[in-house]
């Protein structure tokens, strides 16, 4: 597809059109960009032990009289630079948020095929496993799994797959969004006439939930997706905040926000506000591209 | 006429759908099963060669009859054999499969027949690969140019999707992907309702063609007599799920027996405007779910006795058709 | 042409001796384009009809060719971007294509009535038949509500529904198909309107239920002088209830007259095709599997419409005007056809 034709594109027409979306997608280029980049981009590693320099502990941001161009964000309790501290947990926040969110759409469209097409039985079930687990806040379910894995895994290893475990207890507390949607398109698309066509012709069920039925389910799912990243970060960072997340030798912008919250009270404002305030524009700007993805493939819209 | 070989044969075929209220539902509110008799006792045979037409209004079961034909649903009594060999047994063996090959289907909605997210090329070609008639790519390519052309599209569409093509077309690009498998019978559900009056001539023109060059028979499924009339040998009239009367075609539009078939003939509009004499309809169709008793059509019917109030007639040989009436047996009409 | 025979083409019931009926409608050059980021397309390109009293004029054409725009144009519903550019809709002499939302909405239900093609949308699922015909029956014709339910009774008893009194409070789903597409008649005729505008009104019913309807529809418009625009793909449906047919190919109007002319010797050549490829039922053994008379290709997308006559490229008996000129509609025996076949 020739450059030109991806312009006149109808999806990048509406982009074009739309100044919010555009500053939206700037917005979260530079976060992204900033967390992807952050070894190169930060000007100090703050988990590198020796570069620690407690005697420049707390000190506040470059503006303000006491603080030095050194540490244009300030520092926290043990010297860490502010701003190399969001970047690098930015990191993390966004790896975990996307890696959470890609288990619970394989999670979900999975069942929510499965269910579509084969119906009955395994549909009644699969569909009460969801209505259940929707009667509980995704963060219980979060703190539910990961509560269940501190408790079966040796306490060495908590550390090693503290990542992991936050993983899947976001993954599994939002799967069934997915589900319920691919179900409810499985059984519009399993009626339609090139679904029975393949069948006629003798294709296996699974063969044909696979290559007929999936592409045609897709679409919603994607801006569900993108909206999820943003409700995973906020997940993530709740979790983090409350001391279940990610372990304080990896903090993300949650964790950040957590520690910086015990500061607050004796004056030290940069090391909550900073973190807060790059959390709040991830989220933002991700949720604000979800918004135009949604309302550009509505086709009733255009 | 000499007497053909019958491909096809339907005994006493019957389907029927729970469509009762979900289990819950029915225990709190005392419901009782609900079974909609879609298809009742339909015996029915397509010799090789010829087009069978089946006629009827909506909720008929003509459709469902071509479903079971298929495959895509089971009889919940009767059987179905084709070719000798009973598709309706319990085991699907490796020779239900080989027959079922030697049969295609196509369907009414040229919007929703075929996938569109496939390529047309991928889609013609699907058959072929699941039936695994040709391994290499470019043979199978060039069959697939072979049979876009052969339908009157162009061997470039291949790379086009469907939505780039017209309603026509698309039915054009489905009759392809069914004569992929090589099928000598062809179960066509409504092929041109969907179309309009002049894409409706090509494609009925198309398949007249194609039948002739192909040698395939045809179970053709349409609302509209007048269609029918152009492209049947035999016809066969269903309602409520019951065949009413079947016949040659030349037999069954010149002198239709059954009160029902001369109903929908005369529900025709009048083209020529030659100002005929119509009998004005009477009544619309049961609910299927209670058919009246007796003779589904009685209560429509201006020839109907206490007989046919309780009596369902039986589909019984009269004056060169089969007519499932008792006052065409009884010689009253 | 006299402009007394011409008046007889365009409307009313005199011969060549009377003056003609003033028409209920009159619809002069319509134009309704859909501006579009790729470029304006015009989706009907100047049509020219008009419908007298009591008489049921058909527009018949494929998908595509307009129809059915047409008849939202006239009713004031046309969707925007769509807009009518050009041209001249009156009714009873007064234009209407230029009226504001509130006084079109006036207008609609109470001269102008409609009925569509789904009967199981067009009726509100929530209200009972009796309320939602009360409703319309006492907005418009400004009646107390016992009055109003005796219309609504006596309309139903006319759209041929039995023991109305019983079915008067039963809720849209109660109703099969044909009966609710005669409650919308009913519903279409209740302020008694002027015009009707019927759009496939037929389509989604069976066969014999469809003439029924029909013959209910030709009896309604006789009795009370109403005017009906029937729009419909169905050719059979035209014969059996038109009185006259205009018949719409890519927007424009190819051929218009009274329906038997038209039928038994059409003079386009579109109109030609179109009643060559209708099957008709033959029980001769010769005329079975005899081909149908096909027009090659299919009607241009709005798009890509050639110049001159719109069915250049298809018609048997093209030349060279056909290619530059557009037709205009010339009077080839009591229709007029635009073809220059006959110019």
């Amino acid at each position: 597809m020739s450059l030109q034709t991806l312009w006149n594109h109808d999806l990048a027409y509406s982009f074009r059109r739309s100044p919010v979306t555009i500053a939206a997608a700037l917005l979260a280029l530079v976060c992204i960009g900033g967390a992807v980049l952050a070894p190169w981009l930060a000007p100090y590693n703050p988990f590198d032990a020796a570069t620690l320099d407690l005697n420049k502990a707390l000190a506040p941001p470059a503006w303000i009289p006491e603080g030095t161009r050194a540490y244009p964000l300030g520092t926290d309790d043990q010297g860490r630079d502010i701003l190399s501290t969001i970047l690098y947990g930015a990191r993390i926040s966004l790896g975990v948020g996307i890696a959470a969110v890609l288990f619970a759409l394989v999670l979900g469209v999975t069942l929510g095929l499965t269910a579509g097409y084969f119906g009955g039985r395994l549909d009644a079930f699969i569909m009460r496993v969801a209505d259940v687990q929707l009667s509980f806040p995704a963060i219980l379910i979060a703190l539910l799994v990961d509560g269940v894995a501190r408790v079966v895994m040796p306490t060495d290893r908590l550390d090693e797959i503290a990542v992991p475990v936050l993983i899947l207890s976001i993954g599994i507390s939002g799967w069934v969004q997915y589900a319920r949607t691919v179900r409810g398109s499985t059984l519009v698309e399993k009626s339609k006439e090139y679904v029975q066509a393949a069948r006629v012709i003798g294709r296996h069920p699974l063969a044909i939930m696979l290559r007929h039925v999936l592409p045609n389910v897709l679409g919603p799912v994607l801006v569900i997706g993108t909206i999820h990243i943003a409700t995973a970060i906020i997940t993530e960072a709740t979790l983090s905040f409350l001391g279940v997340g990610v372990p304080p030798t990896n903090p993300s912008l949650g964790t950040l926000i957590s520690r910086g919250n015990e500061f607050m009270i004796s004056g030290v404002w940069w090391i909550v506000l900073f973190p807060g305030i790059a959390l709040v524009t991830l989220v933002l700007s991700v949720n604000l591209l979800g918004d135009w993805l949604r309302d550009a493939l509505n086709p009733k819209l255009r | 006429m000499a007497e053909k070989h019958a491909l096809l044969s339907l005994e006493s075929v019957g389907r029927d759908f729970d469509v009762s209220r979900p289990w819950l539902n029915r225990v709190v509110e005392r419901a009782p099963r609900l079974l909609l008799r879609a298809v009742d006792d339909v015996t029915l045979e397509v010799r090789k060669g010829e087009t069978l037409a089946l006629v009827g209004e909506s909720g008929c079961g003509k459709s469902t009859v071509a479903r079971l034909i298929v495959g895509l649903y089971s009889p919940s009594r009767g059987r179905i054999a084709y070719d000798g060999v009973d598709l309706s047994s319990a085991e699907a063996g490796p020779q239900t499969e080989r027959i079922r090959r030697r049969m295609q289907m196509i369907f009414q909605d040229p919007y929703a027949s075929l996938n569109p997210r496939w390529r047309v090329r991928e889609i013609v070609a699907e058959p072929i690969l699941v039936l695994n008639l040709l391994q290499n790519k470019s043979q199978i390519d060039g069959r697939v140019a072979e049979l876009l052309t052969q339908v009157g599209l162009a061997p470039e569409d291949g790379d086009k999707y469907p939505h780039e093509f017209s309603g026509g077309q698309r039915q054009r690009i489905s009759i392809a992907r069914a004569l992929s498998g090589r099928p000598e019978f062809l179960v066509c559900d409504e092929p041109t309702s969907a179309l309009d009056v002049s894409v409706q001539a090509q494609i009925l023109n198309l398949m007249t063609d194609l039948q002739s060059e192909l040698g395939l028979t045809y179970l053709f499924i349409s609302h509209n007599l007048a269609v029918v009339s152009h492209v049947a040998d035999r016809v066969g009239v269903m309602y409520l799920g019951r065949l009413v009367e079947v016949a040659e075609a030349e037999v069954l539009f010149a002198e239709p027996r059954h009160p029902y078939t001369r109903m929908l003939l005369d529900a025709v509009p009048d083209l020529e405007m030659s100002g005929r004499a119509r009998t004005p309809v009477a009544g619309e169709v049961p609910n299927p779910l209670s058919p009246p008793p007796g003779c589904a059509f009685h209560p429509r019917c201006p020839h109907a006795n206490a007989r046919c109030k309780e009596e369902r007639p039986e589909l019984k040989l009269h004056d060169g058709r089969r007519a499932a009436c008792h006052a065409v047996e009884e010689k009253r009409i | 042409m006299s402009s007394q025979e011409r008046g007889d083409l365009k409307g009313g019931k005199g011969g060549l001796t009377e003056p003609p009926i003033p028409p209920v409608l009159e619809v002069k050059d319509l134009k309704v384009e859909f501006p579009t980021r790729r470029g304006t397309l015009v989706a009907v390109d100047g049509i020219s009809f008009s419908i007298a009293p009591g008489e049921v004029l058909g527009v018949v054409g494929e998908s595509g060719a307009g129809k059915s725009l047409t008849g939202t144009s006239i009713i004031g519903l046309l969707e925007p971007p769509g807009r009518i550019a050009a041209g001249e809709i009156r009714l009873e002499g007064e234009r209407i294509d230029q009226l504001s939302h509130e006084a079109m909405r006036r207008i609609r239900g109470r001269r102008i009535g409609a009925i569509f093609q789904d009967p199981l949308t067009s009726l509100n699922p929530l209200y009972t038949i009796g309320q939602q015909l009360v409703e319309t029956i006492s907005t418009h014709l400004r009646t107390d509500r016992r009055a109003a339910r005796e219309r609504a009774l006596a309309l139903l008893r006319e759209v041929g529904i039995s023991a109305p009194e019983a079915r008067i409070d039963h809720y849209p789903h109660q109703f099969s198909g044909g009966m609710r597409q005669r409650v919308v008649i009913a519903l279409a005729l209740c302020a008694e309107p002027r015009l009707i505008i019927a759009d496939e009104p037929t389509t989604a019913l069976d066969v014999s239920i469809q003439a029924q309807i029909i013959q209910l529809l030709k009896k309604l418009a006789r009795e009370h002088g109403t005017a009906v625009m029937l729009i419909t793909h169905d050719m059979g449906v035209i014969a059996e209830t038109a009185d006259r047919v205009a018949v719409m190919y890519a927007g424009r109007i190819a051929e218009i007259g009274p329906v038997r002319e038209l039928l038994r010797a059409p003079r386009h050549p579109y109109t030609v095709g179109l009643m060559g490829s209708i099957p008709k039922i033959r029980a001769a053994t010769s005329a079975r599997h005899a081909p149908l008379v096909q027009i090659e290709g299919s009607m241009p997308r709005l798009t890509a419409i050639p110049p001159g006559c719109a069915f250049n490229p298809r018609c048997p008996k093209a030349f060279d005007r056909c290619r530059v000129e557009r037709p205009e509609p010339l009077a080839a025996g009591s229709n007029l056809t635009a073809c220059w076949l006959y110019g």
